[in-house]
């Protein structure tokens, strides 16, 4: 039992970070239908991002972290502006391709900047807590509660709002936002700031729990963290949440009970049987009807 | 603004798609106050002059609103400059609640006082919406969508609205109580340009009518006279 609990809190941290990054994924698709492949490098490019805050300009965490996202949020506008906006009429393959090819650029660059794996310093105080035999870290509490802290602030972002309104509507029917007096295209800009800054936040995170970071980092992690979103019913904001910590739960239960060589092939095998069953996913629907 | 000043004025207006010419080069105006209508067939042009002023297609030939050329503004600049769209099919969001809705048509204004006056009027217009007001748009027969999207246009408080096709797919009786309500939104002040196939319907509340057939206006005259107008009658009013 202790020891299932203990997993589950593990669970709880692997999946949260999957939900922060895939909710970037799943927030693009909702208003472009395009899937940003390049989100996985931005997650690690906000994981190098902590690790030049921390390393090099002494940042303690949140300043970090809020660096981080904001760099990364700039470049996922950026990357939207001058990469897929020129392709937005062109074939849905283009864009995608173009993604892919992004995401390889960013991989790339930073193998250039920096080619040998890194270690970000240990930005929070390390201590354990024990509960019935179930031990907690600093740092595990501080990844589960930041990550619903920021899911949370999203939430009301995209249903309170005016900016959450435009996205939502924008996901309906493009072609009549701008009939309404809305800038379609600066909607699409906050919608990548604020998705690819919760890659940038799940990076920080990541780089943090995990021992190492390398420019390659991001790319099974991104997958992953896709998975989660097309589980969740890609385009759904809370289905990506709970897509994340489905899939986090299923690679920890793999990796406890089976060898742990299984775990990646248990995840994807995973998302082809559930799509079988549900081609759009938990909370996905069929494409909307257009009255 | 006197009542006679020209709102809207269309010169020469050519909209091509691919190598169809849709408008051969149209011209009319919208004065301050009015209702004008553009009715014809299926195909006659109509939409396309609409979509032309609300920045959704290119054209050449010259648009102004005021004293503004349209040419290179977005659509939503146009809504900003105070043009209100009910498009086409009406466009209803129908994953946002009806308050949403409207409340999205708010977004380039900043006087809160003013657009919770604009919502008392749209709700004292339309009993119905406040009371479907959380359901989703989606949700709505088509007649109550049809009022949301006046009412959106409302929400987004221009002096002029454009509406395409209001009484599509909507029966009679609907159709009376929409015409009725925009003939009342034009006493209040707003000018209309209104697209219409009920040629009836339209020219009875239109200070102003153009008949359009294949590209061209082929008549025009003020309402009263298009409705007694015999060759009307014969193609668009059933003999």
């Amino acid at each position: 039992m202790t020891y299932l609990l203990q997993q589950a809190l593990n669970a709880l941290q692997l999946g949260s970070i999957y939900a922060l990054i895939a909710l970037g994924y799943t927030m693009v698709y909702g208003i472009l239908t395009m899937i940003n492949f390049a989100h996985g490098d931005l997650f690690m490019v906000g994981a190098f991002l902590c690790f030049v805050a921390a390393t090099y300009l002494k940042l303690s965490f949140v300043p970090s972290l809020l660096l981080s996202m904001a760099g990364v949020a700039l470049l996922g506008v950026v990357i939207e502006k001058w990469a897929y906006k020129p392709l937005r009429q062109a074939p849905r393959v283009s864009a995608i391709i173009t993604a892919l090819g992004v995401g390889i650029f960013l991989e790339n660059f930073t193998l250039a900047l920096c080619p040998y794996p890194k270690h970000i310093p240990p930005l929070i105080a390390h201590e354990m807590w024990s509960f019935g035999g179930v031990s907690i870290s600093s740092l595990q509490i501080l990844i589960i509660l930041l990550s619903i802290l920021l899911m949370i602030l999203l939430d009301f972002i995209v249903r309170r709002t005016m900016v959450g309104m435009a996205m939502r509507a924008i996901s309906w029917d493009k072609t009549i936002v701008p009939l309404m007096g809305v800038p379609v295209d600066r909607v699409i800009s906050i919608t990548f700031a604020i998705g690819t800054s919760l890659g940038g936040a799940a990076g920080v995170m990541y780089g943090l729990a995990y021992p190492v970071i390398d420019p390659y980092m991001g790319i099974m992690v991104g997958w992953k963290a896709f998975i989660s979103a097309v589980v969740g019913g890609i385009g759904n904001i809370r289905g990506a949440m709970i897509g994340g910590f489905i899939l986090g739960g299923v690679e920890i239960l793999v990796a406890a009970f089976l060898p742990s060589t299984y775990r990646d092939f248990v995840a994807f095998a995973f998302l082809l049987v559930l799509l079988i069953f549900r081609p759009y996913g938990i909370l996905g629907k069929p494409h909307p009807q257009k009255v | 603004m006197s009542r006679t000043d020209v709102l809207l004025r269309v010169d020469d207006l050519t909209v091509s798609y691919g190598n169809i010419r849709a408008l051969k080069g149209i011209s009319f105006d919208v004065r301050d106050g009015e209702i004008v209508t553009l009715i014809g067939a299926n195909g006659a042009g109509k939409s396309s002059a609409l979509r032309a002023v609300s920045g959704l297609i290119p054209f050449s030939g010259r648009i102004l609103y005021g004293d503004r050329d349209l040419s290179r503004i977005p659509p939503d600049g146009i809504v900003r400059l105070g043009i209100a769209q009910v498009p086409e099919g009406r466009g209803i969001f129908g994953n946002l609640t009806v308050f949403e809705n409207l409340r999205l048509a708010t977004w380039q204004r900043k006087n809160k006082a003013e657009v919770a006056k604009d919502f008392e009027r749209v709700f004292g217009l339309f009993p119905r919406l406040n009371e479907r007001k959380d359901q989703m748009g989606g949700t709505l027969s088509g007649g109550e969508q049809q009022m949301l999207a006046v009412g959106r246009a409302l929400m987004s408080r221009g002096q002029m609205m454009l509406l395409d096709e209001p009484s599509m797919g909507l029966a009679p009786v609907l159709v009376r109580d929409i015409f009725h309500t925009l003939a009342e939104i034009n006493q209040a002040g707003t000018t209309i340009l209104l697209v219409e196939q009920n040629a009836y319907m339209a020219l009875h509340i239109a200070s102003r009518g153009c008949v359009l057939e294949t590209g061209s206006i082929v008549l025009s005259g003020t309402g009263r006279e298009l409705l007694g107008n015999p060759r009307i009658k014969e193609a668009y009013l059933g003999g």
